[in-house]
């Protein structure tokens, strides 16, 4: 809470959601994740949404089916891990999401193992269970819209949310 | 409202089968009993359909015509009948009381021709009366009248489509039940998701919610008053109850996680339904009356989309205990779990057929998604429809047509289709945005 409202009040903060929201509506096959593609990352808040988004890393990638944590995601989470401790009061959701190639009810648990898996691995590196919270939306929010491998591998995903939900 | 006084009307009127209804009988100068009645064997793939005659009911105003339309597009979407061009026709119908000229409807090949009339009640109430004859046997097969409001209209057609659909085949019919799914609106990655309630045909769209929250699976209470289903109101995803008359909602239970894949047990007192702790699914039922809730499965798997055998007896449900997603049943109490599915591939989203005799599930194999129905042994596997991606069959109250929703490769989105038993008959169902998660209500009894 504290944290969001230190973002409201800063107007460099809002004018990058403000960017971010426009490169969102303007790609439909996927999300940033590597903070170099925007060249942003340094105007970011420390401590803030867009400074966990842009300099961390806000994201990690499943194979099908799967909710293992990959070598790839775990050095994301343990970016996530260490920016975490650095700042101790933020609380995060972690959302679990499955490609499109899956029933319904199936993928809405696949979600919720994901986001378990993840939360589970973040603890392991010393973030308080205490500060995560876990949902799952299953296949109903894609990021990448195609049908095709390269649009269900980034919507095979956890994102792991400042602040609670609702990125 | 409308349904209610509807069976109470029912029930005065005996075990007839619907609205008011009174049977009509003609004297006929020759009972000419010289050929077996006209009837379809609907057991049989690839039925040819049946040649009728639905003739445009006599009225005042458009009415009557109106009635016969529903009732041919009910008779032809079946698959099992061919509703004659009425350019064919030679006799012109001005009276249904009187038999009609056989000879003139035999040349055309009619086998069975629909005759009624449509008056209005010095009430205000819609009179239908009809009358289905077997044209070469030159027999009147039943007569019937109902007596209705006249905002009904659509139903009452409805309903004589069904009399003649199970006077002809032997099978109950299922025009007169609706249909609850998701409506779906907006960009493939924002997209909308309304409850939206329709008849069977189409007609009588309603939203139930208005699309601020995700909501997903619908599911009938047996008595078709209520609706069980998942919604992400207030960020928590869990399984809702709405009544359909007063669009009251209530949240099923107190579960420490996501609630989710719910359904009514066939006596309406049991929401049956998964329970995430942890990244785990299991299955729970929740009693409506006591709130007492009992576990049914305990695995670290997903364990969901449960459905009851039609007696109870029984529950078949998905899990991906042995690894990928399989159908397994067990005992109402949990007991005995077994696998059924043994396929190729992947199977889920089970429901157990009305007649109990067959449950249909989603297949997914070879980067494909079909829908099938299989024994409740696991055998007899049989495929209806396979694509790019078919999911969620739920079953016409009769067990004989299956809706599901279709998501077609590339723009679009998913839409409405069903398919009866044979595979041969596919439909789509027109709805104003696209749909998935269909669940056909039961016939009201």
């Amino acid at each position: 809470m504290t944290t969001l409202t230190r973002i409201a009040r800063n107007p460099v903060a809002l004018a990058l959601v403000a960017t971010l929201a426009i490169a969102g509506c303007s790609s439909n096959r996927s999300m940033p994740n590597n903070p170099g593609e925007l060249g942003l990352g340094g105007n970011a808040a420390p401590g803030s949404r867009q400074d966990f988004t842009l300099n961390v890393g806000d994201r990690i990638f499943f194979n099908t089916d799967s909710s293992a944590i990959r070598p790839d995601a775990a050095a994301t989470l343990n970016k996530q891990a260490q920016w975490l401790q650095q700042y101790p009061n933020v609380s995060v959701t972690i959302e679990g999401h499955a490609d499109e190639r899956g029933t319904r009810e199936y993928n809405l648990a696949l979600g919720a193992r994901r986001a378990a898996a993840t939360r589970n691995y973040l603890a392991s590196r010393g973030v308080a269970a205490s500060r995560m919270k876990t949902i799952s939306y299953g296949k109903e929010r894609p990021v990448a819209v195609c049908d095709d491998i390269s649009c269900w591998s980034q919507n095979r995903r956890a994102v792991t949310v400042v602040g609670g939900a609702g990125a | 409202m409308f349904y209610k006084s509807l069976s109470r009307m029912k029930q005065r009127a005996g075990s007839g089968p619907a609205i008011v209804l009174c049977a009509l009988t003609i004297m006929l100068a020759a009972m000419m009993p010289a050929r077996a009645l006209v009837e379809i064997d609907i057991n049989k793939g690839n039925v040819e359909p049946l040649p009728i005659a639905v003739t445009d009911f006599i009225s005042n105003d458009d009415i009557g015509r109106q009635i016969s339309e529903v009732i041919s597009a009910d008779l032809r979407r079946s698959g099992l009948f061919a509703p004659i061009d009425p350019n064919a026709f030679i006799q012109k119908i001005t009276n249904p009381d009187v038999a009609p000229r056989f000879e003139d409807w035999r040349v055309i090949n009619a086998q069975a021709i629909v005759v009624g009339r449509v008056t209005r009640e010095a009430d205000g109430r819609l009179k239908t009366e009809f009358r289905l004859w077997d044209t070469f046997a030159a027999q009147q097969l039943i007569g019937q009248q109902f007596f209705t409001q006249p905002e009904n209209w659509r139903r009452v057609a409805h309903i004589i489509a069904d009399a003649i659909y199970q006077r002809l085949t032997g099978e109950r019919g299922y025009f007169d039940t609706r249909v609850v799914f998701v409506s779906e609106s907006g960009p493939r990655n924002d997209r909308r998701k309304q409850l939206a309630i329709m008849d069977q045909d189409g007609a009588n769209l309603r939203f139930l919610t208005q699309g601020d929250d995700l909501v997903l699976t619908p599911r009938f209470s047996p008595n078709r008053q209520e609706v069980t289903y998942m919604s992400f109101a207030n960020g928590e995803p869990r399984v809702y109850l709405l009544q359909l008359e007063t669009g009251q909602r209530e949240l099923v239970g107190n579960f420490p996680g996501m609630t989710f894949s719910p359904r009514f047990s066939p006596d309406g007192q049991k929401v049956i339904m998964s329970l995430e702790q942890g990244g785990n699914a299991n299955i729970y039922t929740m009693d409506l009356r006591s709130r007492s809730t009992t576990r049914l499965t305990n695995t670290t798997a997903i364990d969901t989309s449960p459905s009851y055998s039609p007696e109870g007896r029984q529950i078949v449900f998905e899990s991906d205990r042995g690894g990928r997603q399989q159908l397994y049943v067990m005992n109402a109490d949990g007991s005995d779990q077994k696998r059924i599915s043994f396929g190729d591939g992947s199977y889920s989203t089970p429901v157990w057929s009305p007649r109990g005799d067959l449950i249909a599930f989603t297949k997914q194999s070879g980067g494909k998604f079909s829908i099938g129905v299989m024994r409740p042994d696991g055998s007899g596997e049989r495929i209806l429809t396979t694509g790019f991606h078919n999911e969620g069959p739920t079953w016409a109250p009769n067990g004989r047509v299956i809706m599901f929703f279709r998501q077609p490769a590339g723009a679009g989105g998913p839409q409405l289709y069903s398919i009866d038993l044979t595979g041969y008959n596919e439909q789509r169902i027109d709805t104003p945005n696209f749909g998935s998660d269909p669940a056909w209500s039961p016939l009201l009894e």
